[in-house]
């Protein structure tokens, strides 16, 4: 298998990986939205988390900025399978931050609000396998899409 | 073509976050209905009336269908005792059980409340229960900490167990229940100010003094 073909490969795993990500914060920024993680009835668990100070930002629910950091990393992930060499350069900031912000959620959870959502969780296994899947792509510059 | 391809795919993927994400919103959004006019709680009480404290002619009605053993409702409770005192005789509050089978001991602890309120202490026994819902909730002998809440705020204890067990504090949380789901309620708590349901978004602190003051304000106006 040649380096280029290895780097395409992993570049398709990502965007497939972010798929399910994005299904995730989704569904999660619909939660927010319908106001069900205030209230008991919907998804068992999730309340002390979703329903946390920590669940919004300036008002605004995390899901939605993972549901457009997921988009961001499918996007990316896209183009660079496809050959857009710059792609690349936004795909590894962008998952850098959302592991950054992924490792600040696990610990709000662990250490502050004692607490784990399910779905937070499997966020933070998806964002681990991207930056798991960036650290393994080869170095050296992507082929340019002609 | 190729070269096109991302776009299409990108924006193929788009599509379909927003469009599943509109099914799933309009899916799960609560539709809960306004209390229907036959159904409004007259100032006074009788009989049959829920639980209500505060002014029985307040201009203003804030009808929570509770679960005891739900988290969120066990915050309302705690603000719900300030809104008592800024408002004070411009508010009412009546409770209606909603208890939901997800939770193991949320119909006991309503029957505990209602056996409270059958010696007049309901309000007493919904405050303590709130309060000590953390505890409670994840205890294996609940009956046997609402028989010592029962003691702790004066009641009689041998008939409040007796009540616990017999057929009015059931038909009555059952009474409650089904009125609810009539309403399509599904979560809890679910707040009526004046009747009109409060949007799930709105049920926080500012958004439930706003309500309240619209309401205030439009009776006012009549």
């Amino acid at each position: 298998m040649t380096v280029s073909r290895f780097r395409t490969i992993i570049y398709i795993v990502a965007a497939i990986v972010s798929l399910a990500g994005l299904a995730d914060a989704t569904y999660l920024s619909v939660q927010a939205l319908t106001g069900e993680t205030l209230g008991c009835g919907g998804s068992p668990d999730c309340f002390r988390v979703l329903g946390s100070p920590y669940a919004r930002i300036g008002g605004i629910p995390v899901a939605l900025f993972g549901l457009l950091a997921y988009f961001s990393a499918f996007s990316f992930a896209t183009f660079a399978a496809f050959g857009y060499a710059r792609a690349r350069i936004f795909l590894i900031p962008t998952i850098g931050a959302m592991f950054l912000g992924t490792l600040w959620l696990l610990y709000v959870q662990a250490f502050l609000l004692h607490a784990y959502c399910r779905y937070c969780l499997f966020s933070a296994a998806t964002t681990f396998l991207l930056a798991g899947l960036v650290i393994a792509l080869p170095p050296g510059r992507d082929r340019a899409v002609s | 073509m190729k070269r096109y391809l991302p776009f299409v795919i990108v924006a193929l993927v788009a599509l379909a976050t927003i469009g599943s994400g509109a099914m799933l919103y309009r899916a799960k959004r609560p539709h809960v209905l306004s209390i229907p006019e036959n159904k409004i709680l007259s100032a006074k009480g009788d009989a049959e009336s829920p639980h209500i404290r505060g002014n029985p002619d307040a201009p203003v009605t804030l009808e929570e269908y509770g679960d005891f053993q739900c988290p969120p409702c066990g915050m309302f409770s705690a603000f719900l005792g300030q809104l008592e005192k800024e408002y004070d005789s411009r508010l009412r509050v009546v409770f209606r059980n909603f208890p939901l089978t997800m939770h193991e001991h949320a119909r006991e602890a309503a029957l505990a409340a209602e056996a409270a309120g059958l010696q007049g202490r309901f309000w007493e026994m919904h405050d303590v229960l709130y309060r000590e819902q953390e505890t409670w909730s994840k205890a294996p002998n609940v009956r046997e900490l609402f028989e010592s809440y029962a003691g702790t705020i004066g009641l009689d204890v041998d008939k409040f167990k007796k009540d616990m067990d017999g057929e009015q504090v059931k038909a009555r949380v059952e009474a409650d229940r089904q009125r609810g789901q009539s309403l399509g309620i599904q979560l809890t708590p679910t707040l009526f100010i004046n009747n009109q349901p409060l949007d799930p978004k709105d049920k926080n602190p500012e958004g439930i003094r706003a309500e309240i003051n619209a309401a205030l304000q439009k009776k006012s106006q009549t």
